[in-house]
Parts: structure tokens; sequence; C-alpha cells
């Protein structure tokens, strides 16, 4: 009964989304609306002085999400260090 | 050559990774094909969004030694590097979950080891 | 641990993949990659020594507060390059037009020039400093947690 729940969930959610993929989306090469990343190729010389716009996009003009992201890492490491730890006397419970 | 790829290759390819990740997740117990189904369902999303932001004949966004023509959209990469990072995060504390529960319950299969044992 | 030929050829070509990650992060402002992508190539160095040498011989080269003090200060240094410039802004590239790393390049194509790009260098070294601590010491403590040790005495 399960299963057949599950598998027509999947061919509904599969089928919507081939649908949104064929028929709904721009064509591939062309994309609609290209406002903001027009103003940065051509101004992040200036602005931020660096040839790599990818990397001045990280750092300078989306850097609050970069500041983000080295929060989630930290994080991330803190937990995976603090869950690989064998307490000494869980030794003598066990 | 490049300008009509018919019917949105790139975006049926990711669609396709979506769609085989949503039938591990819903439909396999071992909990290691559990976590392969979630990291398929990352590496599909992020095809789509860098997928998103091509341009016919462009070349990379950078500006050392680059040939002349228009440049690719640089906005989805910069955010496709933050997914993948988020995703190795995500990924690593699973990993060490399902070590646990290995240690603890001697089998990794997800419908065993679903009771808390006090 | 495996055998004498493999351990001799992972030590020599340690250093050869330590040189190529850390040219990646330091011409992050020029050609493609930068902090994450240049702390990834050094973090699967480290996985291959792993490989070479078991994790109980790593243990005494990488030691856990080593590891934590490079990844404190690469956080702190990301910070504190973000709350310099908040005369203007939160997070304002102070550094264009001064003379540490100020030149503007040539608009256009150009071949590269090394002492531009504002703090984006000095933010690609915090960055990547911190990912490379920050993943080895989860691939050392898995590796030591399966074997059956522990990260620290």
């Amino acid at each position: 009964m399960r299963k057949v729940i599950g598998l027509v969930l999947l061919i509904v959610v599969v089928a919507f989304v081939v649908y949104g993929v064929v028929a709904l989306i721009h064509p591939f090469g062309y994309p609609s609306q290209s406002d903001m990343d027009d103003y940065i190729i051509d101004n992040a010389q200036n602005q931020t002085g660096s040839n790599n716009v990818v990397a001045s996009v990280v750092f300078d003009y989306r850097g609050l999400d970069t500041l983000g992201e080295a929060t989630i890492l930290f994080t991330a490491v803190t937990g995976v260090l603090l869950l690989l730890r064998t307490l000494k006397h869980e030794e003598d419970r066990s | 050559m490049m300008e009509s790829i018919p019917l949105n290759f790139p975006f049926l390819a990711a669609a396709l990774l979506v769609g085989i990740a949503l039938y591990i997740m819903l439909f396999k117990r071992n909990l290691i094909k559990l976590i392969m189904g979630v990291a398929m369902l990352a590496s599909g999303v992020n095809l789509f969004i860098v997928a998103l932001g091509y341009r016919a004949g462009g070349n990379a966004p950078i500006y050392t030694d680059v040939p002349p023509g228009p440049m690719v959209l640089s906005v989805p990469q910069a955010l496709t590097l933050t997914s993948i990072v988020i995703n190795v995060a995500v990924l690593a504390l699973m990993l060490t979950m399902v070590v646990h529960i290995y240690r603890h319950t001697g089998d990794i299969d997800s419908e065993k080891s679903r009771k808390l044992r006090g | 641990m495996l055998s004498k030929i493999v351990r001799t050829v992972a030590n020599q070509l340690m250093l050869f993949i330590l040189i190529f990650g850390l040219y990646v992060i330091a011409h992050g402002h020029l050609t493609p990659g930068g902090g994450f992508q240049g702390g990834a190539v050094v973090v699967s160095g480290v996985v291959m020594l792993l490989v070479a040498f078991n994790a109980g011989e790593l243990k005494k080269s990488l030691r856990e507060r080593f590891l934590s003090i490079m990844e404190s200060t690469g956080g702190l240094v990301f910070v504190v390059l973000a709350f310099a410039g908040l005369g203007t802004v939160f997070f304002y590239n102070f550094l264009v037009g001064s003379p540490i790393f100020g030149d503007i390049p040539i608009p256009g194509p150009n071949p590269g020039n090394l002492w531009t790009g504002g703090f984006i260098p000095l933010m690609n070294f915090a960055v990547g400093l911190k990912v490379v601590a920050g993943l080895s010491a989860v691939v050392l403590a898995l590796a030591l947690f399966t074997s059956g040790e522990e990260m620290e005495e």
C-alpha cells in the first residue's frame, strides 16, 4: 500500500518537473533577464579592481553570503568533532 | 552550431538526476544508499543552477587573456559555489550519525533501527 | 600501512600537491580558483597521506591543537577584514586605490597584474586556511573513530 502511494507521488512529481523543463523555461543559451549580470560584468574591473568577476561577486558584491557560508562550515566541523569522541566512563558503563 | 540545442538537453539531464534521486530516497532502506540519494539530489540542483546562466557562444567571465565575444552570466556560478560547500557540511554530519547508529545497533537497515532503546 | 614504495612516492608527491594548491589559492583574483577550490586541492593531498600511512601515524604529525588554531585564525582574519571598512559600509573594499593591493587593471582583456584586487587576495588566504584545517580535521576524526582510537589523548 505504501509502495503504491510512493509510486504515484513519484510519477506526479517527475512529470511536473519534466514538463516545466521542456515547455515552461527559456531556451538554453538565451537567458530572459540579464540586467544585473550585465552591470556587474561591465563595472567589476573599475569598482573592485580584480580580473576574476566570479571572485569579485563572491567576496565583494555578495560578501554577506560568504560570511554565512564560513559560519556554516565552522559549525559543521565543530559538530562533527564533538560527536566523534568517546568519553572515558562510557566504557565502564557498557 | 551551438545555437540550437533541441529540447533543452542540460535542463532535462538535471531533471533526470532529480528524478532518480527521489526514487532512491523513497524506495531504498539501506542508510548509505539514502545518503547517496541526497548527494545526487544536490548534484542535480547544482547542475540546473549553472545551466541557467549560459549564453550561446560565450566565454568564461574572467578578463585575463579572454578571446573576444560575450561572457556568460556570473552570479549563478557564485551561488553554486556556496551551495556545494553547504552540501559538503550536511553530508559530513549525516555520515557521523550513520557511524554512531552502526556502533549502537549493529546494522544499517532503516526499518530495524527505528525504535529507541532504554 | 601500505608498502614502502607507496609510502615514499606519497611523501614526494605531497610537496607538488601543496604547491599547486597554494598557487590556486593565491591567484584567485586572476585565474579561475580562489579560497574554496584551492583548499579542496590541499585536502585531497592530506587524504592521500591518510591512505598511504595509517591514521595513528598521521595523528603524530597533525595534532588537533594546531588544526584548531589554524581554523580560528582564518575565521578571525575574515571577520576583521570585513569590519575594517565600516567607515562607509560593512564589507566595503577599502584597499582599492591604496598602495598595498590597490592597482586598477587595464580595462578589457589584459594579461593579469598580481597587485590588483583590493582585499580579495587576503580573504582568499583566510578562507583557504579555514577550509584546509576544517576538512582535514573532519577526515582525520572519521578515520580515527572507526579504527578504535581517539582524537586527543
